[in-house]
């Protein structure tokens, strides 16, 4: 395996606990390794397979969603959906031949930067010892809606 | 849908790109210049700029000139976490007149300078960060954000002195208020005291008199011994249910005479009186103490006759007489009221001193909490303020603990802040009632207050012993005739190096303060957070501590954290404000991200229907296809993950949107 | 003026697709009447070199079914692109991916490895498997080239427009030829369906209740269906809410759930994820065990929700980590 590989993740993060946390990493300057990329969304209820796997698509090697701890979601349920979905994913990535610990659900409460911390370095640790995830997409890919939508607005 | 709206006319859009510094909090680490040059690569992007301080005048200035100089139409700004200056960003494009939703704020300061290591990386994750925004901002749609009209009035929750001072505030600046108590008093915790630190006025001649104006007050309908059961709707527009519990005495009719509680068939109080701690006692129709507001009597049903056989003479009945008053028949009664803002305000509980076994409480009969003898020494308390042993004989001498469930692994972490305090004037007030002997047993004394040095200082002259060392343990075991029938006090004395045995006749223990043990029933309820110990979270520690994350609740006193009574009242008087400001608006602003559903997509399986948690989804059986009611919808986004036709979409977090953010993020330079 | 030429094609596919067109019954008629029929190897003799003597473009329209896996029907694919002024995707493998798309979730070696070698039925003593270029007695033997994966016709050649269903139902292929001849056309790259899902047309969606949940799922054959009633509503997982409309709820008036052959609405990325996104959502708890319990009575996620659209989704294939 590449010993030099840095895997690159993306961190869906819900706006009230979770990126709240990661706000709070920053300002207490903590310090985590550098490969995530972090989308705020207003709930981990808002997060579901197509965003995950256009993650993966689009060259992440692992996904981590973030939410606030059962019983605690600013949208009462929002949270339990999201555990749904990831369970129900997590269940059918390894027949695609991904291992399922590229996507990563946690609970990570507003004040819990530590914990913050500790995910992402131990997701990142993880996902670069499984190395890179490739996927066996066609050659011909059909032009992806976004590149139509821009090139169709050049034209225009 | 999403995509290049009406705003761009058919011309290509034209994005500005404005990078902070932020000092050197992000130009320190992230190499800001090469960014700027990347940003300048990106499609779409007509302008690149950087600057020291974004969210200054000059900075807000350059980008509201820039729009107009390069004719931008969409913007950007990288600088730090959108829950900072999301808001100020989007002021300077609507003043620019950019929609304001055309904006994406990234931030680099809290996700990348101040938390990576290198610089080149920093960098590196800037980019990709802004490349992320400005493939997502080409698809955000313009958005008007929600107005709706503030309802007026306010439910404070919880009526202790935080509770009373905001409603009071509040009220006399005309606001209607509903102040909601679950025991059968307002007071709380200072009703209980006898004198408060640090000037040792007498709790009840500053409280009783700001009680009662509290029930005369035109403005303020207290709800006593009821709770809030359900909190629906939003900010200005909130629908709160209230549970009012039966207390068999109708608050209408009752003139506060107490001739029920006289000609109750038992002659003697018998039963332990709640208030008191279990100190004094009262009997099945009673108020909890004699300033009770409101002064309407209650009924036990656990300890009355009638509801116990059904069969009693019913002397209170008779003593009210015409007034009729008494009403065995009374059910829970729940009031629904609509109000714009509420305070949340409910206070405190102390520690439960029977978990640390070795300290003796609930063991030795002469071992008691702080807020006990607080009980004790109140003039109006089952004692009637003298403080006597359980065999009846006052205290030779007394040792009083500090920090009992506080400040240590294992109980809480946290300092309660106020046992310090307390138990200085515990000290002065056993020592001036009793002449006993007063030991106290710190680790350290914290008195950070005004005059609270200097009220420690008094302690010191008047000859209380301060002995530093955290107790091991009180028991009743002698080692020597002095012991005997005593209560022998372990401590490591570490002033002197030496383990200590002081013996003493009565032991008090300063325990702490805790959240209430329904406090994470009570967030789920209003929908706020807990931060660690779950103490309710403020919004934002210093510069929005009265505020939570839901928009129109705000928090006062003792449930946000441990503090005194000045610190509770100042900050009630915040929270007041705070929702006065709130409520004096005609009309609320509210973030547009909730969800729609274009109905040409939906195919009215209702599988959003039953997820929303709002109710705020239905389905036209006319038309076939799901509605949303937009002012229910708190813009989770539930409904657009579950969407099994993509026809359900939440605005701001638009499919489109977060793939193309995501993928900006991934795949490109760099 | 002559007829319109048209020509039908088949690639990875199983035959159902022509045996719609077949049954179209005295539609076809009608059609043939109208079209001049050039090209049609299920049912006509027509060679290679009768395509490649068309000149571009003469062909009014090609319905090509099937997904592509060789060479050759990749070949082909190009070809009838040329000549054709108008592509048609017809039925799922070539819309989707279909059935065979399935092949996706293993890898190339194993397949042939699993059809040529390890079959309980192969005597394959030898271990031949076949090869692209052979010598033998006669001289060289070629085959066709088998790629490494199964990919939708568009994910090979451009097309202009979809006939979705496995295979499509028959008043969409009326409607379509109808669209062709009169020149009446939607934009090109459209479905040629509606765009809302089934259950905008299914009879049982009048029985949902108000709020839908799944406490538990039931395979077809666990449980008696009613006839009547909203399949999830009785535990057994339909994919109508995720699936085109079009058929009438065929399947569901034969009492069966809809797996999802028209496909997904126009504002859904992948079909499999968002479906699975659906039906995760109603599982009825919020335990986590409980919930991976639930979730266990969905034994093959990907074959349950991307039985017609592997090919077709984000990940397309097997990741290739080196595990198979
Ligand atoms: C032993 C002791 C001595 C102290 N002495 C002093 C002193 O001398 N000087 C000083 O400055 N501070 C002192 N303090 C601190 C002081 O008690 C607090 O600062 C103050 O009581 C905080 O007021 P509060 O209104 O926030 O909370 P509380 O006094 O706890 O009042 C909360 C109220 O809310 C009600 N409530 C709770 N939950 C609900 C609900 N779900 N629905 C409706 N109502 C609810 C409660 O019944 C209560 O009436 C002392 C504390 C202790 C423990
Ligand atoms: S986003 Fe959808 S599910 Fe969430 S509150 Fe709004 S309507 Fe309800
Ligand atoms: S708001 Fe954090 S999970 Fe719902």
């Amino acid at each position: 395996m590449d010993e030099q590989f840095e895997p690159k993740l993306i961190g869906i993060l819900c706006n009230w606990c979770s990126y709240m946390a990661a706000d709070l990493v920053g300002t207490s300057r903590i310090r985590y390794a550098p490969n995530i990329r972090i989308i705020r969304v207003m709930c981990s209820g808002r997060i579901e397979s197509q965003l995950i796997l256009w993650a993966f698509r689009s060259g992440a090697d692992g996904v981590l969603i973030g939410g606030c701890n059962p019983g605690d979601c600013h949208y009462q349920e929002g949270n339990y959906k999201a555990l749904r979905r990831v369970t129900l994913l997590k269940q059918m990535l390894p027949q695609f031949g991904i291992e399922p610990e590229r996507l990563r659900l946690d609970w990570i409460c507003a004040s819990c930067a530590e914990e913050m911390r500790k995910t992402v370095e131990g997701f990142t640790a993880q996902i670069r010892n499984l190395g890179p995830l490739r996927l066996q997409t066609p050659p011909l890919l059909k032009p992806i809606k976004i590149e139509m939508e821009v090139s169709r607005h050049v034209e225009a | 849908m999403s995509g290049f709206n009406s705003s761009t006319n058919g011309h290509p859009p034209r994005i500005g790109v404005f990078i902070c510094h932020c000092g050197t909090n992000i130009a320190g680490k992230v190499n800001v210049p090469e960014v700027v040059e990347f940003a300048r690569t990106l499609p779409f992007v007509a302008v690149a700029k950087e600057y020291k301080y974004m969210c200054s005048d000059p900075g807000q200035e350059m980008i509201k000139h820039d729009i107009q100089q390069y004719g931008l139409t969409r913007l950007l700004v990288a600088a730090c976490s959108p829950h900072i200056h999301e808001e100020t960003f989007r002021k300077v494009a609507s003043e620019a007149s950019i929609n304001p939703f055309l904006f994406q704020m990234v931030n680099i300061r809290e996700l990348v300078s101040w938390v990576t290591e290198d610089g080149h990386e920093a960098t590196e994750k800037a980019k990709a960060m802004i490349r992320a925004a400005a493939k997502r901002v080409l698809f955000h749609d313009e958005l008007e954000p929600k107005k709706y009209p503030v309802k007026p009035g306010v439910v404070v929750v919880g009526g202790g002195i935080a509770g009373i001072h905001a409603a009071l505030v509040m009220a006399d600046a005309g606001e209607r208020v509903y102040l909601v108590e679950r025991e059968p008093s307002i007071g709380g915790h200072m009703a209980m005291f006898d004198k408060t630190f640090p000037t040792l006025d007498c709790a009840a001649c500053i409280l009783t008199p700001k009680m009662t104006t509290v029930r005369r007050h035109p403005n303020i309908t207290v709800l006593s011994y009821s709770e809030v059961v359900e909190v629906s709707g939003f900010v200005g527009n909130f629908k709160v249910k209230v549970k009012k519990k039966p207390r068999y005495v109708v608050e209408e009719k009752c003139v506060g005479c107490y001739e029920c509680i006289e000609a109750c068939v038992f002659k003697e109080p018998r039963f332990p009186n709640e208030f008191d701690l279990g100190l004094g006692k009262r009997k099945p129709i009673y108020v909890p103490f004699p300033q009770a507001v409101p002064p309407v009597p209650m009924i036990d049903p656990e300890t009355c006759i009638q509801f116990r056989t059904g069969k009693c003479p019913k002397g209170c009945v008779n003593a009210c007489g015409d007034r009729d008053g008494i009403d065995f028949d009374q059910k829970d009664e729940i009031v629904e009221l609509e109000v714009g803002g509420i305070i949340v305000a409910t206070g405190f509980d102390t520690f439960d001193a029977s978990r640390l076994p070795y300290y003796g409480y609930g063991i030795y009969p002469n071992v008691y909490t702080g807020l006990e003898v607080e009980r004790l020494l109140n003039a109006s308390g089952p004692t009637g303020g003298e403080v006597l042993l359980r065999n009846g004989q006052k205290p030779q001498s007394v040792g009083i603990i500090h920090c009992v469930g506080s400040r240590d692994e294992n109980t809480n972490r946290w300092c309660s802040r106020v046992c310090c305090m307390y138990s200085l004037k515990l000290a002065h007030l056993m020592k001036e009632r009793t002449g006993a002997e007063v030991y106290n047993f710190y680790i350290d004394i914290r008195a950070p207050g005004k005059g609270y040095e200097e009220f420690y200082d008094r302690l010191l002259q008047e000859g209380v012993h301060f002995i530093r060392g955290k107790v091991a343990e009180v028991s009743d075991w002698a080692m020597t005739p002095d012991e005997e029938n005593r209560l022998v006090i372990r401590v490591e004395d570490t002033l002197i190096g030496m383990v200590r045995r002081i013996p003493v006749d009565m032991v008090i223990l300063s325990v702490g303060l805790e959240p209430q043990r329904d406090a994470q029933e009570v967030t789920k309820l209003f929908n706020i957070s807990c931060s660690t110990g779950n103490w309710f979270m403020e919004r934002h520690p210093k510069l929005a501590p009265v505020s939570t994350m839901s928009a129109g609740i705000y928090l006062a006193g003792a449930c946000q954290g441990p503090k005194d009574i000045p610190d509770t009242v100042a900050q009630a008087g915040a929270a007041a404000a705070e929702v006065l400001a709130l409520t004096h608006k005609s009309v609320i602003e509210v973030e547009p991200n909730t969800a729609f559903i274009d109905e040409r997509y939906c195919s009215g399986c209702q599988i959003c229907v039953g997820l929303c948690p709002y109710s705020a989804i239905y389905y036209d059986e006319e038309k076939k296809v799901a509605v949303l009611n937009e002012p229910l919808c708190l813009g989770c986004g539930v409904c657009a993950a579950a969407c099994p036709s993509g026809a359900a979409q939440q605005h701001l977090f638009q499919d489109e949107q977060l793939y193309a953010e995501i993928e900006g993020a991934l795949v490109g330079v760099g | 003026m002559s007829k319109p030429k048209v020509a039908f094609y088949w690639c990875a596919s199983c035959g159902g697709c022509e045996e719609a067109v077949v049954d179209l019954a005295d539609a076809i008629l009608g059609v043939v009447e109208a079209v001049d029929i050039v090209f049609w190897p299920v049912a006509l003799d027509f060679k290679r070199s009768d395509v490649e003597s068309l000149y571009d473009g003469e062909l009014a329209a090609c319905f090509i079914n099937g997904g592509i896996r060789t060479s050759e029907q990749e070949e082909m694919a190009a070809l009838l692109r040329r000549k054709a002024q108008a592509v048609i995707a017809f039925g799922s493998c070539s819309h989707l991916g279909g059935i065979p798309g399935l092949a996706n979730l293993y890898s190339r070696e194993s397949i042939l490895n699993r059809v040529y070698l390890e079959a309980p039925s192969v005597d394959n003593r030898d271990r031949v498997l076949p090869k692209e270029r052979s010598e033998a007695d006669e001289g060289m033997l070629t085959l066709p080239a088998f790629s490494d994966s199964v990919r939708t016709l568009d994910q090979t050649i451009e097309v202009d427009y979809y006939l979705p269903g496995c295979p499509p139902p028959v008043t969409l292929i009326v409607n379509a030829v109808n669209a062709l001849l009169s020149g009446n056309l939607p934009p090109k790259g459209t479905v040629l369906t509606g765009d809302k899902a089934l259950c905008s047309e299914c009879p049982r969606n009048a029985t949902k209740p108000e709020k839908l949940s799944l406490k538990e799922l039931k395979r077809p054959h666990q449980l008696i269906i009613d006839s009547k009633t909203c399949l999830l509503n009785q535990g057994v997982l339909c994919l109508g809410p995720a699936t085109r409309c079009g058929c009438n709820a065929a399947c569901l008036s034969a009492n069966m759930p809809c797996t999802g052959c028209l496909g997904p609405t126009s504002h859904v990325k992948d079909y499999g994820a968002k479906a699975l996104s659906a039906i995760a959502s109603l599982l009825d708890s919020n335990e986590a065990e409980e919930i991976a319990t639930l979730a266990q009575r969905i034994p093959d996620p990907a074959g349950t929700f991307y039985r017609y659209s592997l090919p077709a989704s984000l990940l397309h294939h097997r990741a290739g980590n080196g595990r198979t």
